[in-house]
């Protein structure tokens, strides 16, 4: 039972990214109308449209407009995440975490901290850029050619043909080369997310009074978003916070929560004094 | 001072590894764009904006009944995640209501290009798709051998339209007849039946993508015989000059000047 207790959000977590894969798979296989399409673009239960809003970014650097229906679909997706979720697509539905995750769960099982690199956090908002930039160069949606979650979803509901080499890759990638590198460093699809994720209503809180300072929640956040852990009673307000609940189920004192925006209390001081 | 210059300077290198970035995935891309002989879903719209417009969901591929369509994978030699026929092994049975044109999100598939009638109250015709065009090798057609063989014939959904059977007398035996199939191009959808049904080891009628499978007649001839074939080039501007660089100099000048 602790067991599960510890590891709650990451099971949760699991079970939803389990699920929408599934639900996609029956669609295509069964037909099952709950969820039919892939994570590019999808109708749920047969008439909600939903659109990867970051792939219609890329299609329209091509030049090209897509059909409303699509342009609805990324619309929905787009507000739910910026007004409710935050980046929660990415430690929530997106395949691509349960590879990155188990990465970093063998890594630290092998007492590795140490990795090849050293890269900039911001390097997956260079990424972002060329994907916009290349989309407009060759008149195709750049990322989507060569994008890993593309290879790993579109692979488990159409077929994987070779797509496993770059889901193996990323693997190796996150254990070797640089920690959390895929998802932290690298990947437009989750800076597209961070850029939007700033204003969400669902948000981590921290409650410093009840705080130790033991800092597993930092050692264990895939994204440097803690600031005011021990320091002050607020929310993370990073849009690079996934929303993956990993600091609230390793914390031992209860000072991590997921909560409302609006309940926060306090803010950055710095942030109050400038 | 120092701020400012390692400001610039990780801006340098950020932008330095763009680049080196940008490069290795434009050489990638660029070699994976080009696969010429893909057969899309009825409806598609031309190839370079289908490609820009798919976001390689796979709807058409789930909305398929007959399982014909297939989603591109990884090492399938085809744009990756796009969908496309084998017409050899299934091929698109023209259903009338479209599903795999009708579902598409984005625009990539067309329900227009497969509708009759005027905007908005258009009605869906399977019959307008142009998947792609057959095409018959008369060497190894055994048809065209002499040999009775109907098979793509029989298949063609468009029968007596797209392929219908042209008797020819036969040389060899002064007697017989050569009864060959005829694709033709303005009623063909390139559904891929005839290619299925062909019987021969590899098939000697397969579908091609238009734009590999037609040339483009000329403006400059027209067909005399035919009444309407001169509206072909009536949007033709008349005086067609082609410029170049000995264009400037007048055809007496050099006479008068006398360097021949």
């Amino acid at each position: 039972m602790p067991m599960i207790m510890a590891n709650r959000y990451r099971i949760l977590r699991r079970v939803v990214q389990i699920s929408v894969l599934s639900l996609f798979f029956a669609g295509n296989a069964v037909g099952w109308k709950v969820l039919q399409g892939d994570l590019s673009s999808s109708l749920l239960f047969g008439v909600v449209p939903l659109a990867d809003p970051f792939v219609l970014l890329q299609v329209f650097a091509t030049g090209t407009m897509v059909a409303g229906q699509a342009l609805l679909g990324g619309g929905i997706v787009l507000l739910f995440f910026a007004a409710v979720a935050g980046r929660s697509f990415c430690g929530w539905v997106c395949p691509v975490n349960i590879v990155t995750d188990l990465a970093d769960t063998v890594s630290a099982a092998a007492g590795g901290e140490n990795r090849a690199l050293q890269m900039s956090r911001n390097a997956r908002y260079w990424v972002l850029g060329l994907s916009l930039a290349l989309s407009a160069w060759l008149g195709i949606a750049a990322f989507e050619w060569i994008s890993p979650i593309g290879a790993l979803h579109r692979g488990v509901i159409f077929g994987m043909g070779m797509g496993w080499t770059s889901v193996v890759a990323v693997f190796l990638f996150d254990v070797f080369v640089v920690r959390n590198g895929f998802c932290g460093h690298l990947c437009p699809l989750g800076a597209f997310y961070s850029l939007t994720g700033g204003w969400s209503a669902v948000r981590v809180l921290h409650s410093k009074d009840a705080c130790t300072r033991c800092m597993r929640c930092v050692e264990s956040c895939p994204e440097p978003v803690l600031p005011l852990v021990g320091k002050w009673n607020g929310a993370v307000t990073s849009g690079e916070c996934t929303n993956c609940g990993r600091c609230i189920e390793v914390c031992p004192d209860r000072a991590m929560r997921f909560g409302l925006w609006k309940q926060v209390t306090e803010r950055d001081p710095k942030e109050v004094a400038s | 001072m120092t701020d400012r210059r390692e400001f610039l300077l990780g801006l340098a290198k950020g932008a330095g590894a763009a680049v080196v970035g940008g490069l290795v995935w434009v050489g990638y891309l660029d070699g994976k764009k080009a696969s010429a002989t893909v057969l899309r879903p009825p409806g598609a719209v031309e190839e370079e904006r289908f490609l820009a417009a798919c976001t390689k969901c796979g709807l058409c591929v789930a909305a398929c009944p007959y399982q014909a369509l297939v989603l591109a994978r990884p090492g399938d030699g085809r744009p990756v995640g796009t969908p496309y026929f084998v017409m050899r092994e299934r091929p698109c049975r023209m259903c009338r209501e479209i599903p795999c044109t009708a579902i598409c999100p984005t625009g990539a598939l067309d329900t227009t290009l497969v509708s009759d009638g005027e905007a908005g109250k258009k009605a869906l015709n399977i019959n307008k798709a142009r998947i792609g065009l057959a095409v018959i090798d008369r060497e190894t057609c055994i048809a065209y051998w002499g040999i009775q063989c109907d098979a793509c014939y029989r298949a063609c959904p468009v029968i007596d339209k797209a392929i219908t059977v042209d008797p020819a007398r036969n040389d060899r035996t002064g007697k017989h007849a050569i009864l060959g199939p005829v694709v033709h191009s303005d009623h063909c959808t390139g559904c891929g039946m005839c290619e299925r049904a062909c019987v021969t080891k590899k098939a000697s009628i397969f579908v091609l993508p238009r734009r590999i499978a037609m040339g483009e007649s000329s403006d400059r001839y027209i067909r005399g015989w035919e009444a309407d074939d001169e509206k072909r080039i009536h949007d033709v501007p008349g005086d067609t000059t082609t410029m170049t660089p000995r264009s400037d100099k007048s055809p007496t000048d050099y006479l008068n000047r006398e360097d021949l």
